[in-house]
């Protein structure tokens, strides 16, 4: 796939001065918007996940008038709800030495130092004031017998920042953003649009004017327009089809918007969690994840004999190789996901895994029970347990868990500036849809912060230096009716193709070349490979692909065939944004460039910049974001 | 394993709807329930007929939108499972097993097992929320709550909302589901304010849906993936009584 190299681009919203006054200045030299003026303003958000059910939630008590949208049949099912360990925050309740700055030290070392200090300062600082607002809702955390907050340690930190609602804090933490979004709808601000799919974006006169969506009841095309589009769509990791993710989660509202213009920055940075179920057959059609904060209490180990087949409880202690205790001594067990993740494939490949296919490793409670008894880890991770048998019909309280990585997260995204508008004025991009504040690699707890972070006190605060120069007027009908017909014209060709394979079987095969190819290794020739195959096959998809029905019903079929199309030019992106960056970093890693002991090898002088890419006509054409470090410096990451 | 499925087919929500009967093959004991409904479903779009509808996402029990009801049980027999959670290996070989939609009127049919549950959204808009605008809130820590408390709030919390309470219910009644934010935010010194108008406005919602009123028979829990306690209703009354009375 060619591309070209376009100009630099800037984050030019960024303020400069001390890190830590950065986000206040800005948030005084934001314009303000006139209560009177804000019900003049509409603003559509897509999602209602933490960031998008929080945005829409404040924009809606700040007066704004809100369409709010999502494909599921209530605001409360968007994935954020499966997350289970937790949520980091600066509040150094424990007095362990935690600070707002030690989070952003963190944040920014545990991403490879690839995320901007900006941005990553200005989480850990509002991360405070997250806990403080979800306990107002009632969200209810996890406490300590006085009555105070309770908190675990996570991967990536010396820390116990931790906040938790046994392993469901996403559920709790999404209910109370979903609560808040509810009583807007029922004040009258937030106009709440189920079963709705965003399937593209309206920009006129150089402006994110509105949405076009698909009713997926009545299958009736609709156009929505606002005077600023917020997508909080979430992450792409569907596109290896078996991930973590929920199965409706698609990459369609920024892969589109990305075609009308968003710039895609840093595709190929994925996580891959180490602690999930693994797979156990060839019908699969998920993966489901065991929460990091298992790692607190339980021990990671293989046999140290290849191939030994021995039940767990057969291999003597001095037979087993706690590997992760044994590389990384200080952190042991609760070393980052990249780094855990390819700890467990390096194993593997030694021929030491376990379970089905080799592709396992254990997950070890049995000390843990030794020394705290069954009840206390019952409390603590009861329903994660219950999970896991109910999957695998193993009891962990009597065997290891087996565990190996999969797909969990994409800390890529459209790119965002400070203020988390894209490079379409008037669209702003939240959550992990966006690519702001991860970096590499996403510390565990993290992706719930960044949110909420976006969705109740960032964006609320920076969309209104924008909407403070609206209302935007009428919107260019010839733009509107444009994006109508291109939505119209990909769904016909979707149905008149009839062929004989279905989206899922098509789905599958592009899963398992990206695993293959573009997975928790990559390589020049596994890049090149893929790049070659990714293009038949979307071509044999548009030749060969069947949908049965009509575009006039609702219809599952229709609507995962749109999905998959998308898919295929976003994983072709993918593919190339990792053959380009040369170097390791996070959970990037490019086996040609790694140090003598096998850990990702960064390359600082020629990638410290976000690729950017921009979609033309006649090719990506990358734009470079150059990285500057001010206050951390740029180190080796090392967690031995 | 090898399986005869009978599932209701319903085009829309005016079409009369039908149970119509599928032979499955091979079905493997560690799929999930949805997975065999996958493979099913693959081969009726390759054979041109139109795949069964049914709502699901998270598939591992949580978000709340899948639901069946399994041979005449809300999520099929295994307790405290969603149905994403339910797993072949809990059914015998040769097996004839009936799938129908949740059956309440205010649960529309919208097409074959998938149903219309926006009933719920709106009991939650009557008051199922603290009043607490972003970025007004205190310090987390200047309200300390007992940890029993905190404990037993969230047990009523983890409630995910898929409607199986409703199905099982002979009367229909969406007690369960009400009662279950009701208590949450009842037992939370945050909720305290609006406790009583909150469950006045949610019970009152409920009733204006025309779910039935609960007269403890108790398959709401029985059959509830997340196993909120019976005794949620009763905290509801009492602060629905009590919110009449003043």
């Amino acid at each position: 796939m060619k591309y070209t190299e376009g100009p630099e681009i800037r984050d030019t919203k960024a303020p400069d001065g001390p890190i830590e006054e950065r986000w206040e200045k800005r948030k005084f030299s934001a314009k303000l918007v006139n209560p009177a003026n804000k019900r003049k303003l509409n603003v559509i958000v897509v999602g209602t996940g933490l960031a998008g059910g929080s945005a829409a939630a404040t924009l809606g008590e700040l007066g704004y008038n809100v369409k709010s949208f999502c494909y599921q049949d209530s605001p409360r099912r968007a994935h954020s709800i499966a997350a289970q360990g937790g949520i980091n925050a600066a509040k150094n309740y424990r007095g362990d030495g935690d600070s707002i700055y030690r989070l952003f030290y963190d944040t920014v070392k545990g991403g490879d130092f690839r995320a901007r200090e900006s941005n990553v300062y200005r989480l850990a600082q509002v991360s405070v004031n997250i806990i403080d607002q979800a306990v107002a809702q009632g969200v209810p955390f996890a406490r300590e017998y006085g009555g105070l907050l309770d908190t675990r340690s996570f991967g990536g930190a010396q820390v116990s920042r931790t906040f938790y609602a046994r392993g469901q804090t996403g559920q709790q933490l999404l209910l109370g953003a979903y609560q808040a979004l509810e009583r807007q709808v029922a004040a009258g601000t937030v106009e709440m649009h189920t079963r709705h799919e965003m399937l593209d974006l309206i920009v006129a006169d150089g402006r994110a004017r509105g949405i076009i969506v698909r009713d997926m009841v009545t299958g009736e095309i609709e156009r929505h327009l606002a005077d600023a589009v917020v997508l909080a769509t979430g992450g792409y990791g569907n596109v290896f089809f078996l991930s973590t993710n929920a199965k409706g989660c698609n990459t369609t509202a920024i892969w589109r918007a990305h075609e009308r213009g968003a710039y895609f920055a840093n595709p190929c940075y994925t996580q891959i969690h180490p602690t999930c179920i693994p797979v156990s057959g060839e019908y699969q059609s998920k993966l489901t994840l065991m929460s990091e904060s298992l790692r607190n209490d339980g021990r990671v180990w293989v046999p140290l004999r290849k191939n030994d087949e021995r039940a767990p409880g057969d291999i003597p202690e001095e037979e087993r190789d706690y590997y992760l205790e044994r590389i990384y001594p200080s952190f042991g067990n609760l070393v980052p996901r990249d780094i855990a993740s390819r700890a467990a494939k390096n194993v593997c490949d030694e021929g030491r895994g376990v379970g089905p296919g080799g592709l396992g490793v254990y997950l070890d409670f049995r000390d843990a029970i030794n020394r705290l008894g069954r009840d206390a880890v019952e409390k603590k991770y009861g329903n994660l347990f219950e999970m896991y048998e109910r999957i695998t019909g193993e009891n962990p309280y009597d065997v290891p868990m087996r565990i190996y990585p999969a797909v969990h997260y994409t800390m890529g995204g459209l790119w965002v500036d400070y203020d988390l508008q894209s490079t379409i004025p008037g669209l702003f991009v939240i959550g992990e849809a966006n690519f702001s504040d991860h970096g590499a690699n996403r510390l565990g707890a993290s992706a719930l912060m960044q949110g909420l972070a976006d969705g109740y006190f960032v964006l609320p605060t920076t969309i209104g230096d924008y909407l403070a120069n609206g209302p935007y007027g009428d919107v260019d009908e010839e733009a509107v009716a444009e994006a109508e017909i291109k939505v119209r014209n990909k769904i016909d060709r979707l149905l008149s193709v009839n062929g004989t394979r279905t989206p899922d079987s098509f789905h599958r095969e592009l899963g398992r070349l990206m695993w293959d190819y573009c997975g928790m290794e990559r390589t020049e020739e596994s890049l090149r490979k893929a790049l070659e195959r990714i293009p038949e096959l979307r071509e044999e998809f548009w030749q060969n692909v069947k949908v049965t029905g009509t575009a006039e019903e609702l219809n599952q079929v229709l609507e995962k065939a749109g999905r998959v199309a998308d898919f295929f030019d976003l994983a072709e992106l993918m593919c190339l944004d990792a053959l380009v960056r040369t170097e390791s970093c996070g959970g990037h890693f490019r086996a040609e460039s790694q140090d003598a002991d096998g850990e990702a090898l960064r390359d600082d002088e020629n990638f410290a910049h976000v690729s950017a890419w921009e979609h033309t006509p006649d090719g990506p054409v990358l734009h470079k974001e150059p990285l500057e470090y001010e206050y951390v410096k740029m180190t080796q990451r090392s967690y031995k | 394993m090898n399986l005869t499925l009978r599932v209701w087919r319903q085009k829309d929500q005016s079409d009369k709807g039908r149970m119509v009967t599928y032979k499955v093959e091979d079905v493997s004991p560690d799929m999930s329930f949805l997975e065999m409904l996958d493979v099913l479903n693959e081969r009726l779009i390759l054979e041109g007929d139109d795949p069964i509808a049914f709502d699901h996402d998270c598939r591992e029990g949580i978000c709340g939108m899948c639901g069946m009801v399994i041979n005449g049980v809300a999520h099929g027999e295994q307790r405290a499972t969603t149905t994403c959670q339910l797993h072949m290996r809990h059914f015998e070989d040769g097996a004839e097993i009936t799938i129908e939609p949740w059956r309440a009127a205010p649960f529309p049919v919208v097409k074959d097992l998938v149903v219309d549950r926006s009933a719920f959204d709106r009991i939650i808009q009557a008051g199922g929320f603290v009043s607490v605008p972003a970025g007004s809130a205190p310090d987390a820590h200047s309200v300390p709550v007992r940890k029993e408390d905190a404990d037993a709030a969230f047990d009523a919390a983890t409630c995910i909302g898929c409607g199986a309470c409703v199905a099982a219910c002979p009367n229909g009644s969406a007690s369960l589901f009400t009662a279950a934010k009701i208590t949450h935010l009842s037992l939370l010194p945050q909720g305290q304010p609006e406790r009583l108008s909150r469950a006045k406005a949610m019970v009152d919602q409920m009733d204006a849906e025309g779910f039935g009123g609960c007269t403890n028979t108790g398959e709401c829990t029985a059959v509830c993936p997340k196993g909120i306690p019976l005794d949620a209703i009763a905290q509801m009354n009492s602060d629905y009584l009590k919110a009449n009375a003043k």
